[in-house]
């Protein structure tokens, strides 16, 4: 088991080598760099400047560089905000959106399993219609579309909590957020959950368990609730990096302050250094969470070997 | 003494189509300790009619009649009721080991929580009991395999984990559908010869339903034959394979193939089940009867008593032949699947 | 083994179809669309929307790019939805016919979805079938590229791209596509796996008939429905993703739009002219609905395991 998780972790590293690789040609392959728009400086400075990011050097230089640093955790200096390294700008803006996005994964977890199980033992009555309008809704409705409808009826009609900011992160500048980014994915577990639910309470050896003569629920809770969790924790491993690295629409609409606003100016302003930082954060997350997925399948499901 | 008895039961169930029609009718009763064999084809309704016992029918069944177990009506018993009964008082086993088992669950935990709920067995008790009674049902190493999980056990060896299953609390009554019909030819002999065996030394009552002629004549006492939900014939064993009466039953003694028969044709009886959704209005079997005459196809006969217990549903005049006839090998057909597995 | 019971059955059965009238696949999956209420009413409202999106430009006198000087200086009493005055929609935030915005939006939003989806199709299908008929080394290391790309934070690279090689509705498309094909990929090669292992299927191998023909009568008519299903809860999606990044201002740009665009300007002003929010966010969500809905119906229709 042990060897198991040391190898499947092992295996992300060539994945997130070939990620960062990808998006390194990609940010240098674009025509324009991140001085190109600014006012013409004396061509000594902009020599200096360039000799400062390595620019000056072949790509494959730049290159190692790059992996040389990020070896070392250093993800080089933002080339539009100047004062600023990368990692600053990240660990600035990472810890808020990690903070809303835990909280969201929290509620996530619970309400969406909550209303999935709901949902699969009613099936065909009123709480599984109930629970599936609000998951068809919510999975139809775009955070973009949710957010901005947020703020128009809690904070600018009813004035009943604040449109935006941060204020050191006190719930109520948090609800409207966390609502805006934990909406859609409570849709989606509760989907799964209860489409997974339903396939296992229909499956043989569940019918079979029946027999044994055992309360109901002591089949969904010791015999079904496993099995069924298995499609959830699929889509959760993927959906905890989308929640925790923080959501574009959310900064943008409520000024939060995540990592999110760090995306968009990055491309804006064609901070390379600064998307690439944010690309390779999220990308490593994403390759961290799934191989924490695979294992727990392993854990979860004895038929799967290691 | 009586220990099952069903009367008039009938099974239908809902569907987009219409109304499935798959047991009419039903009467027959099994006494304590003793075995009766149900036989038929796929679709015939022998399943549905043992799951109606155990109220484990899909939630678009309906079911009629009466079920009698130890003088006690089963239908209409609430899910509570019945859970008290299943398992406690009758185990099933069924024809799919490999399905029937929860994959997620150490055999352990599948088979000390039955004791512990019907019993209230401690853990530990339940789980040395539940070795001891895989070591019953001639598990090597029950002691080490009780931890493994299900898809670490063959085929076999998860129907003997089933039956152990389904005898952790001394039920009065085992019901085994098809319980062979997924195993190895080699495989099946042993689950048959178990079942035997346990059926001797706890002296239970075992309703077997199979569609193998071959199993009901090593192992039963009383056989009924069904055909599209309707009992056909019932008798003794000895006497169903002397002396069938009904063309259904004929039909399915003469499709069994002999070492001594020379001709390289197997019989076979022609036509299909009938489509139980728009069931025939006269006897199910009459389509595929050589024997047919309208007034099959018009009404369905009647069961009538025989000589003795032998019932049968046929219009056909029938005598008890005199001598012995060619399709009953034998006064008793010692048909082990071992031993068919040397008529193959 | 006693040549009864199921053998017996499954060979009177073989001799026997003829007597069993066999309903066609599609048709009874037409049959079950057609009694999917949600989904015959989501066909309605989306034929009126492509209607609005075509031709409801000849519904009203305004122009798109024009702008109502008369009532720019007062668009917050003036220029709300009216219908006395033509614009039925109200007035945008610089004084243009929002109706004629919408119109304009709808029409590119649609676009986008049907065309991006039409791509991602195309592409995920192909790859996966290939990837699973072929199957071995091929395949396992086709499929180690999809979890590869699927790894990488996408929707970012989307918006990188569009950050750097300037606005452009048609690399828009392509980028969007292009990056939406990996779960198609991954499905069709499952289903294309688990046909292969079908019984008809190696029945068809081992009598020889030629693998084209496998492909073309056995393989592609059993794939069909996934990818149809896929592809309508595609459109949706690829709807969506239009929007979020014309949200974002990365996407389509003046005087071009589409819904997102506008929902955008809409939450920018969301104070002062509500109604630029409301319209442009009811025609997306009524699209949205419609498409989930026809696909789940789709996939009830196609896939009758389900039932």
């Amino acid at each position: 088991m042990l060897s198991f998780i040391i190898r499947r972790l092992l295996v992300a590293i060539p994945t997130l080598l070939i990620l960062v690789t990808i998006s390194f040609t990609l940010m240098h392959a674009a025509p324009g760099g991140p001085f190109t728009n600014e006012r013409k400086v004396p061509e000594a400075v902009m020599k200096n400047i360039e000799a400062k990011y390595h620019l000056d050097q072949p790509l494959w230089k730049q290159y190692l560089y790059y992996l040389g640093d990020l070896v070392q955790g250093d993800l080089g200096p933002s080339f539009k905000y100047k004062d600023h390294t990368v990692n600053e700008l990240i660990s600035s803006s990472f810890p808020r959106s990690a903070y809303i996005g835990v909280l969201s994964f929290v509620i996530v977890v619970l309400l969406g399993v909550g209303i999935g199980v709901v949902a699969a033992l009613n099936h065909n009555r009123w709480p599984d219609y109930a629970g599936m309008t609000f998951a068809m809704s919510g999975v139809m409705l775009p955070n973009f579309v949710l957010a901005p409808l947020c703020v128009m009826i809690f904070a600018v009609y009813l004035k009943w909590l604040p449109a935006g900011g941060w204020e050191g992160g006190r719930i109520e500048y948090l609800i409207l957020p966390i609502v805006a980014m934990a909406t859609s994915y409570v849709a989606q577990v509760a989907r799964i959950t209860r489409g997974s639910m339903i396939e296992t309470l229909n499956s043989t050896f569940i019918q079979r368990a029946r027999a044994k003569g055992l309360p109901r629920t002591h089949i969904i809770l010791r015999h079904a609730l496993k099995p069924a969790m298995i499609p959830v924790i699929s889509y959760l491993g993927p959906a905890f990096v989308g929640i925790v690295t923080g959501s574009v629409v959310v900064d943008k609409v409520f000024s939060t302050g995540g990592i999110g606003q760090h995306f968009v100016n990055g491309a804006i302003n064609r901070d390379y250094s600064l998307i690439l930082g944010v690309t390779i954060l999220v990308g490593a997350l994403t390759i961290f969470f799934n191989a924490l997925v695979d294992i727990l399948y392993t854990v979860l499901d004895p038929r799967i070997r290691y | 003494m009586t220990l099952l008895q069903v009367e008039n039961l009938s099974v239908s169930f809902s569907t987009p189509e219409g109304s499935v029609k798959a047991v009419s009718g039903l009467s027959y009763s099994v006494e304590k300790g003793a075995t009766l064999g149900i036989v038929g084809e796929s679709g015939s309704g022998k399943s549905q009619s043992v799951f109606a016992i155990l109220g484990l029918l899909a939630s678009n069944a309906h079911v009629s009649g009466s079920i009698k177990f130890n003088g006690r009506e089963l239908i209409g018993l609430s899910e509570q009721e019945l859970n008290r009964i299943r398992s406690k008082e009758i185990g099933i086993i069924f024809q799919d080991p490999m399905t029937s088992l929860n994959p997620f669950m150490r055999v352990s935990d599948q088979l000390s929580e039955v004791l512990m709920h019907h019993k209230g067995m401690s853990k530990k008790d339940a789980l040395n009991e539940a070795i001891r009674m895989l070591d019953a049902v001639r598990i090597p190493q029950a002691r080490e395999r009780v931890n493994m999980y299900p898809h670490e056990f063959s085929g076999g060896m998860r129907q003997r984990v089933m039956i152990a299953m389904s005898l952790l609390c001394n039920p009065q009554m085992l019901i085994a559908d098809e319980p062979t019909t997924a195993l190895d030819v080699t495989v099946q002999a042993q689950i048959m010869h178990l079942l035997r065996e346990l059926q001797r030394e706890l002296s239970i009552s075992i309703v077997l339903i199979t569609h193998d002629l071959g199993i009901v004549a090593g192992a039963c006492d009383h056989t009924m034959i069904m055909y599209g939900g309707r009992m056909m014939e019932y008798g003794s064993t000895l006497d169903i394979f002397k002396m069938p009466s009904h063309p259904y039953t004929q039909g399915l003694l003469k499709a069994i193939p002999r070492p001594d028969d020379e001709s390289d044709e197997l019989y076979s009886i022609p036509g299909n089940p009938p489509n139980l959704l728009n069931p025939p209005t006269g006897c199910p079997f009459a389509e595929r009867c050589c024997e047919a005459s309208e007034q099959c196809e018009a009404r369905a006969p009647a069961l009538e008593a025989l000589s003795g217990s032998r019932l049968r549903a046929c219009y056909k005049p029938w005598t008890p032949p005199h001598r012995k006839e060619p399709p009953a090998a034998g006064a008793r057909l010692e048909l082990e699947a071992g031993v068919r597995g040397d008529v193959l | 083994m006693l040549l009864m019971g199921k053998d017996k059955g499954v060979a009177a059965m073989a001799a026997n179809m003829g007597k069993y009238k066999g309903r066609s696949l599609w048709a009874d999956a037409a049959r079950r669309f057609a009694r999917n209420k949600a989904a015959l009413i989501s066909l309605g409202v989306l034929a009126l929307l492509l209607g609005f999106s075509l031709l409801g430009h000849y519904a009203s006198d305004w122009s798109n790019e024009t702008i109502d000087w008369g009532r720019l200086s007062n668009i917050y009493e003036q220029g709300q939805p009216n219908l006395e005055s033509g614009h039925y929609f109200g007035l945008d935030h610089v004084g243009r016919d929002l109706y004629q915005r919408a119109v304009q939006g709808s029409r590119i939003s649609l676009m986008i979805g049907v065309l991006g989806a039409f791509v991602a199709v195309v592409i995920g299908a192909l790859y996966g079938a290939v990837s699973g008929f072929v199957g071995g080394k091929v395949d396992s290391l086709m499929m180690r590229l999809v979890d590869v790309l699927s790894a990488f934070p996408f929707m970012f690279l989307v918006i990188v791209l569009m950050a750097i090689f300037g606005r452009n509705v048609l690399l828009m498309f392509v980028a969007i596509g292009a990056v939406s094909w990996l779960n198609m990929a991954r499905i069709v090669r499952g289903q294309t796996l688990s046909l292969k292992r079908k019984e008809f299927i190696e029945a068809a191998f081992t009598v020889g008939v030629h693998p084209m023909v496998i492909i073309l009568r056995h393989v592609i008519p059993n794939l069909l429905g996934v990818v149809i299903v896929y592809a309508a809860l595609l459109v949706p999606e690829m709807i969506m993703f239009e929007s979020f990044i014309s949200f974002l201002g990365l996407g389509v740009s003046e005087p071009q739009t589409s819904w997102g665009a506008l929902i955008s300007e809409g939450a920018d002003n969301m104070r002062s002219t509500p109604w630029m929010l409301a319209f442009p966010m009811t025609l997306l969500i009524a699209t949205l609905f419609c498409f989930n809905f026809i696909g789940d119906g789709l996939r009830d229709a196609l896939d009758p395991k389900g039932n």
